[in-house]
């Protein structure tokens, strides 16, 4: 199957380098290193504040810069193996100690403690940086082995299954073409439920696993369900973590169409709005949806701790109870197999991608509505 | 002399699983004479047809919006022939054991063909269930209390309930509008609807919802006591001695309402 990052097995050389959470780390990082040496050298307190300044404005340069050039390098870096990815970073930090020290003394008109000091301070706090993001990717990858674990636990309610299957028994007599999408439909959600959930894969894919899922819960539930699909604009060729949409329509669909008699509109707004795709889910909200409150949340959590995993500050999920409607709000950065490996990705490059994506889901629409069972089988089977 | 058919209520509010139902029924009626007399989405249009008609069996999913399969159970008992209930059920853990536990009858979906048969000959050696058994199922509370008024069972919506009082053998359940006589106990009431109620007298639960506020009045013999003020009806209810630190409790969250 396409579209898919690897999840390096071994720890990685270098976090990273443009993930937002990876550059506040660093920045903290260094200018808590310039605080302690601001505190162990200065005895009266109140001239901390002085001294730390003063070591930051000798700091900061050589930090920013060198986070620039990383940013801009990184998608290259990212290629390169571990021991040649941290010898470049290591070179470009001696060349910038060398490049700042030569052009800062003339501009700030202040003698400076000297070029060795400069790589010393410099090179300690890479090389303490890399241990460190080594030392918590290496804390983070079972946790990542686990998020597979936890994908499973996110599973399928047992009493859809067996509501579903009863469902499709129905159609049996009566109408046999439907029953057999019902069944292909039912075995594409467990297929996904029961492969490698580790890898990111592409937004496209994974409305394509809800749209499933919707229509064998339309054929439970008939016109309690109502739909409301606005996905026109969204970049399918997006990365996000599978079965991150899923169990939140599960859910809708079961604290806000099944405990009421009336009919329900289950929506599902997502769009690419600055770099970041945004998916938002919306339910009725009911007295009675907030009984089963503790078992939402256990699938709220579990998806934001795979988010988290993932993505680190980037993403974020969050719900809220707007009147009578519940709303799931999702931030995921828009990351491609383009721009997440390769790299090259200028932006421009990327909204390509994000147009074709589009186009792959609007090419796999038609066969759906018509459901010609030959063809219903939307992705390439990756056994 | 030919048999009676078994006359059949469904209850299930996946039309699907009714329709499914209905087919292995049609499949049973070759072995066994059966007729159906209706389908209900809940428990209470399942009571709103066995208003007019009569069935000798229910067979009730449990997880329905409006009213739940438990919840109908127990208000079925109020009828004067109650039917034998069968629940069906996809898959709820607790409530599996449970139904073993208490020798409940049960089928599973998707349901075959000869456990369901096997369910319905045996149906005529069936008792109705009691109360005892359906209150040690794990259920949710009730939404509705149920009273018998001339041979029909009257559904009270329990959020519609002002007060209940215990009388002699009665319970009189008070809301705006009239009162009903309910053959239970005030103390597995309480058990099952404590959040929505506060005690204010041995023989008394009154909902919080309704409380409006506490009034000190005047005995007889000179002492004074606390009286419940209440939304929706003039009339007052005493508070017993014992039971005084409600005023302050519940004053003072009726107060916070009031400010809110």
């Amino acid at each position: 199957m396409q579209g898919i990052i690897k999840q390096p097995s071994a720890v990685p050389a270098l976090p990273d380098l443009r993930n937002l959470g990876t550059v506040l780390r660093i920045l903290l990082g260094v200018n808590g290193a310039a605080l302690v040496i601001a505190l162990a050298r200065e005895p009266r307190l109140a001239a901390v504040a002085t001294e730390w300044a003063a070591l930051t404005a000798f700091v900061e340069p050589q930090l920013f810069a060198e986070l620039a050039v990383l940013w801009l390098v990184q998608p290259w870096l990212a290629r390169l193996d571990g021991r040649s990815a941290i010898g470049v970073v290591t070179v470009i930090t001696c060349a910038l100690a060398i490049g700042v020290d030569a052009l800062l003394p003339r501009m700030a008109g202040e003698a400076r403690g000297g070029l060795v000091r400069d790589l010393v301070f410099a090179l300690t706090a890479q090389f303490v940086l890399i241990a460190y993001f080594r030392l918590r990717a290496r804390a983070l990858s079972p946790a990542i082995t686990e998020a597979r674990l936890q994908a499973l636990q996110a599973r399928i309610r047992p009493h859809f299954l067996f509501n579903s299957i009863t469902a499709v028994l129905s159609l049996m007599r009566s109408e046999p073409r439907r029953a057999e999408v019902a069944l292909e439909d039912l075995a594409d959600l467990f297929r996904v439920l029961m492969r490698d959930n580790r890898e990111l894969a592409p937004l496209a894919d994974e409305v394509e696993l809800c749209r499933q899922y919707l229509e064998l819960e339309q054929l439970r539930l008939g016109e309690r369900l109502v739909i409301d699909w606005n996905v026109k604009s969204m970049p399918g060729d997006a990365l996000v973590p599978p079965l991150v949409l899923q169990p939140l329509l599960e859910n809708a669909v079961y604290h806000g169409i099944e405990p009421s008699t009336a009919p329900g509109v289950v929506s599902i707004n997502i769009f690419l709005s600055r770099d970041e795709v945004h998916a938002l889910l919306r339910n009725p909200y009911t007295a009675n949806s907030a009984r089963h409150h503790a078992g939402n949340r256990m699938a709220l959590d579990n998806i934001r701790e795979r988010l988290a995993l993932h993505f680190d500050a980037e993403a974020s999920l969050e719900s809220r109870v707007n009147r009578d409607i519940y709303e799931v709000h999702i931030r995921i950065p828009y990351r491609t197999t383009k721009t997440a490996t390769a790299g090259g990705g200028t932006q421009p490059a990327a909204r390509r991608e994000a147009s074709a994506g589009q186009d792959a889901a609007k090419r796999r629409e038609p066969y759906l509505r018509q459901r010609v069972p030959a063809m219903a089988q939307p992705r390439v089977d990756h056994a | 002399m030919p048999e009676a058919p078994l006359r059949i209520l469904l209850v299930d509010d996946e039309a699907p699983a009714r329709h499914r139902l209905r087919e292995l029924l049609d499949d049973c009626a070759a072995v066994l004479p059966i007729s159906i007399v209706g389908e209900a989405q809940h428990g209470r249009e399942a009571l709103d047809i066995l208003h007019s008609a009569s069935a000798d069996l229910v067979l009730t999913d449990i997880h329905m919006p409006a009213m739940d399969g438990i919840e109908l159970a127990r208000h079925l008992l109020k009828l004067s022939h109650p039917p034998v209930v069968i629940f069906t059920t996809a898959f709820h853990e607790h409530a599996l054991a449970a139904f073993e536990v208490h020798a409940v009858d049960y089928l599973v979906k998707p349901v075959r063909v000869q456990r369901l048969l096997a369910a319905l000959q045996k149906v005529p050696r069936l008792k109705p269930m009691t109360v005892e058994k359906l209150t040690q199922l794990p259920a949710a509370a009730r939404r509705f209390l149920s009273v018998t008024e001339r041979s029909r069972v009257v559904l009270v919506p329990i959020d519609e309930v002002i007060y209940l009082k215990a009388e002699l053998k009665y319970i009189t359940i008070r809301t705006a509008q009239r009162e009903y006589l309910l053959e239970e106990s005030l103390t597995r009431l309480e058990q099952e609807f404590g959040a929505r109620f506060v005690r204010v007298h041995r023989n008394c639960l009154v909902a919080r919802d309704f409380i409006r506020g506490f009034e000190r009045r005047a005995n007889d013999d000179g002492d004074a006591h606390w009286e419940v003020l209440l939304h929706g009806i003039g009339e007052t209810l005493p508070v017993s001695r014992r039971q005084q630190y409600i005023v302050r409790e519940i004053g003072r969250e009726v107060m916070n309402g009031a400010a809110a």
